[in-house]
């Protein structure tokens, strides 16, 4: 056996802090080990090729890189040794970066013999290491995407266009998500509906997406390339009979806020939700309709001429099996009755971003839902980098669509008051720092500092704002017609309930986590399960877009070429050993494990497909017969041993 | 602290989220005390009782013990088998006369840097109060008790 040891500098990272030298002769004293270097940055091409070419010229056949986490850099130097033509499992990294000379800096003396303890763990292990293979296994060219709004969409049309066979899951009746509700989008102002819906035109017009709206995924089991999804339809009552004339319509008796309309307007109960919604056809609002309660009206079934009304329609279960999976569940906006200073829902003339867009889409269409008035001021951050509630982020879009507001009131009318109260602005995007500035010279007269207090005038209904002027160092007290709160957002509902069904791990503000921050940003630690959009945090449009197009294409990576590679650390049984006790087959969570009758005895079979490896059933095994690969007892037994510093044998 | 000696513990982490966990404490560069060396399995059922026995055995004051938080191990259910076991374990420590407190279990994911910092701190705190395993004295400490 000829173990080479090579230990990183990381550029000053890690020898700043241990004793680089002292790890090096302390690697070269142990049994087995053949050479031992150090490099600035092992990661490195430098770095690389000398494990590389160490391997052909002086036949290693095990490396122990003491660098990062493997978590990081694990898989690059997995796939330099297997390019040396050895297995790539007979591989150990020591993780001397971010479990020890960074959360060690202040003590170097006890960070280096840890370094060296480390080292040694490695070099325990990698003398046990078996020549694993990596697998390969078939995959389709099948995907989910849950949520439709622009990240949905965005997934779906760069994959369907890519000839993968998409499947499009959307909660609500139609397809949109927020950004179908925006006015104008900043910094360029142009009409959100007008770009958005194309977009949302092609989705049911391209042939490899299937679209289920009013739709959601209820279960996901299975793993990459092998997932299978029930997803729950849940009835219209309407059929594709329909043609949207609207005559039913007209003669539904019941009538409720329309919630796209954020309240500004009323729906009934069969209607459509907007007038680009996709699919573009009425539905029945179960909860209201009166005839699904008790059997009464039935109007709309009496007058639809093409037979369209069907209160038969019972909800659906589908099941699909799918290769991967895009997250695109988005976000909700802060409920603002939460923030309870500034009176919203007890006070009318407080109401939230989200309503003054609609409003301003009124007016524009030249049907007002209500007065603006004169005097405007916005209230931001609401909801976000606030500790009070819980929510310590930025919400990001705040400052900007809050502009963009005050400059579509502006231009409704230049005389206008618009004030905007914030913390701090944040004008971090491409072109957003002009448009503030082109704002400031309209008039719009942004002032530092937090709202304390908002009351209402109880004979004029005006709202008087209370707020102190960091910057001029004064207290503001004056009326508003109108105060706007420009809330942030959340990890919606959808979010929440995708995070559950797939087991996904969720950062701190509840948004969805990425694999890792800077280089796998819409991975995610389930393989073959990729995030987008405001799903995974608070962005812009832009931003959104290209997510979505990155997790589409980072989907598209793994399947294109029809199979992919898997690890081959599975559970492996002795069959001597085994008693047939069959406790392995009761604790496995995949079912990849059962009992089969070989040579008269009973013993335990792994399905190397299923199992997953997660080692549960080897620490169950009462004889010692069930093992994990690359995990084998005897190996973390002697990482134990060499962590608490005992001698080799 | 009962003994100069430096405690010694060992930290079985699982990948998916108390190891990385681990290294989000690193990465925030949050201090720790330098006495804790991790080994990492896949999963936290990975680790059975008779491994911990075995670490004690060569020489571990204590043995910590992460995984991910109920609900949301990497392999469904494996927690919640880890759960069980360490129980179990517990028990059977207080059978032989040893503190149970020798080994500790958390939950940490893959963001709680924060938290991966405040267990390893206390933990080693702690065993540094319990000094060396050593079946006589501690169970004459039981026994006093
Ligand atoms: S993977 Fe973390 S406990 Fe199972």
């Amino acid at each position: 056996m000829k173990i080479g040891v090579y230990v990183c500098h990381c550029g000053g990272n890690i020898s700043e802090v241990v004793d680089i030298k002292k790890v090096t002769s302390f690697a070269e004293k142990q049994g087995d080990v053949a050479i031992v270097r150090d490099n600035a940055h092992m990661c490195s091409d430098v770095g690389r090729n000398l494990v590389l070419e160490d391997i052909k010229e002086h036949n290693l056949d095990r490396i122990v890189v003491a660098a990062c986490s493997p978590q990081f850099h694990g898989k690059t130097f997995m796939d330099i040794v297997e390019k040396a033509g050895l297995s790539p499992y007979v591989f150990e990294m020591a993780n001397i970066r971010e479990q020890c000379s960074w959360p060690h800096f202040d003590e170097p003396d006890l960070a280096t013999r840890k370094a060296r303890d480390l080292v040694n763990v490695s070099i325990a292990k990698v003398k046990l290491d078996e020549s694993l293979e990596r697998k390969t296994m078939p995959i389709g060219k099948r995907v989910l995407v849950i949520g439709a709004g622009i990240a949905g969409i965005q997934a779906a049309l760069d994959l369907g266009d890519a000839g993968f066979e998409v499947h499009l899951v959307e909660k609500e009746p139609t397809i949109g998500g927020k950004m179908a509700q925006l006015s104008r989008t900043f910094p360029t102002e142009d009409c959100a509906a007008c770009i958005l819906s194309p977009k949302m035109a092609d989705v049911p017009s391209n042939p490899n997406i299937t679209l289920y709206t009013n739709s959601q995924v209820e279960k996901i089991s299975g793993f990459l390339g092998n997932f299978e999804v029930t997803i729950h339809k849940k009835p219209t009552y309407v059929n594709e009979n329909c043609v949207a004339c609207g005559i039913c319509e007209e003669k539904c008796p019941v009538k409720v806020p329309n919630e796209f309309e954020q309240g500004l307007t009323k729906r009934r109960a069969i209607y459509v939700p907007f007038e680009f919604a996709v699919p573009y056809r009425y539905l029945i609002d179960e909860d209201i309709c009166i005839y699904l309660k008790d059997g009464k009206c039935g109007n709309c079934q009496k007058v639809c001429p093409h037979d369209a009304v069907d209160f038969t329609q019972k909800p659906e279960k589908i099941e699909i099996k799918v290769d991967t999976i895009i997250v695109a569940t988005g976000y909700d906006i802060f409920d603002a009755t939460e923030k309870k200073v500034y009176g919203f829902g007890t006070n009318k003339n407080v109401i939230t971003s989200l309503e003054m867009e609609r409003m301003i889409v009124h007016e524009a269409e030249g049907r007002a839902t209500r007065e603006i008035g004169k005097r405007i001021a916005f209230i931001q951050c609401v909801g976000s980098r606030d500790e009070q509630i819980g929510n310590e982020y930025c919400s990001r879009i705040c400052c900007m669509y809050a502009t963009k507001l005050s400059q579509l009131l502006k231009r409704g009318d230049p005389k206008k008051d618009v004030y905007v109260f914030y913390t701090d602005l944040r004008a971090f995007g491409k072109g957003f720092e002009e448009y503030y500035k082109r704002a400031q010279r309209t008039g719009v007269k942004f002032v530092r500092g937090r709202v304390a207090e908002v009351n209402e005038d109880s004979k004029t209904g005006k709202v008087i704002l209370k707020v102190e002027d960091t910057l001029a160092r004064q207290i503001i007290e004056s009326e508003f017609d109108l105060v706007v709160l420009s809330v942030g957002m959340t990890p919606g509902a959808g979010t929440k309930q995708a995070a559950d069904v797939l087991r996904m791990t969720r950062s701190p503000g509840g948004f969805l986590q990425e694999a890792h921050p800077k280089f796998k940003p819409v991975d995610t630690l389930n393989d073959g399960v990729f995030i987008c959009g405001c799903a995974q945090g608070p962005k812009d449009i832009p931003d959104t877009v290209a997510q979505a197009s990155a997790a589409a294409a980072r989907a598209i990576r793994l399947m294109n070429k029809g199979v992919y590679a898997v690890e081959p650390i599975t559970a492996v049984v002795d069959e001597d050993l085994c008693s047939g006790c069959a406790t392995c087959v009761s604790v496995c969570p995949y079912d990849a494990v059962k009992t089969e009758l070989k040579d008269d005895k009973r013993v335990a079979k792994v399905n190397e497909i299923l199992c997953q490896g997660c080692g549960s059933c080897s620490a169950a095994c009462p004889s010692g017969a069930s093992q994990q690969h690359w995990f084998m007892n005897n190996q973390l037994r002697a990482m134990v041993g060499a962590a608490l510093g005992e001698e080799e044998e | 602290m009962k003994s100069n000696l430096e405690p010694k513990i060992v930290a079985f982490c699982c990948n998916w989220c108390s190891y990385a966990g681990a290294d989000a404490a690193g990465t925030s560069r949050l201090q720790m005390k330098p006495y804790f060396r991790i080994i990492r399995a896949m999963c936290s059922s990975r680790i059975d009782p008779e491994m911990i026995l075995d670490t004690f055995k060569k020489g571990a004051w204590g043995v910590l013990v992460a995984g991910c938080h109920p609900g949301d191990c990497h392999y469904v259910t494996g927690n919640y088998r880890t759960q069980n076991r360490i129980l179990l374990l517990k028990n059977l420590l207080e059978e032989l006369g040893i503190a149970p407190q020798r080994v500790r279990l958390e939950w940490i994911s893959a963001n709680e840097g924060g938290k991966f910092q405040k267990v390893v701190n206390e933990f080693i705190d702690e065993m540094a109060e319990l000094g060396p395993l050593n079946l006589s004295t501690e169970r004459k400490v039981k026994e006093a008790s």
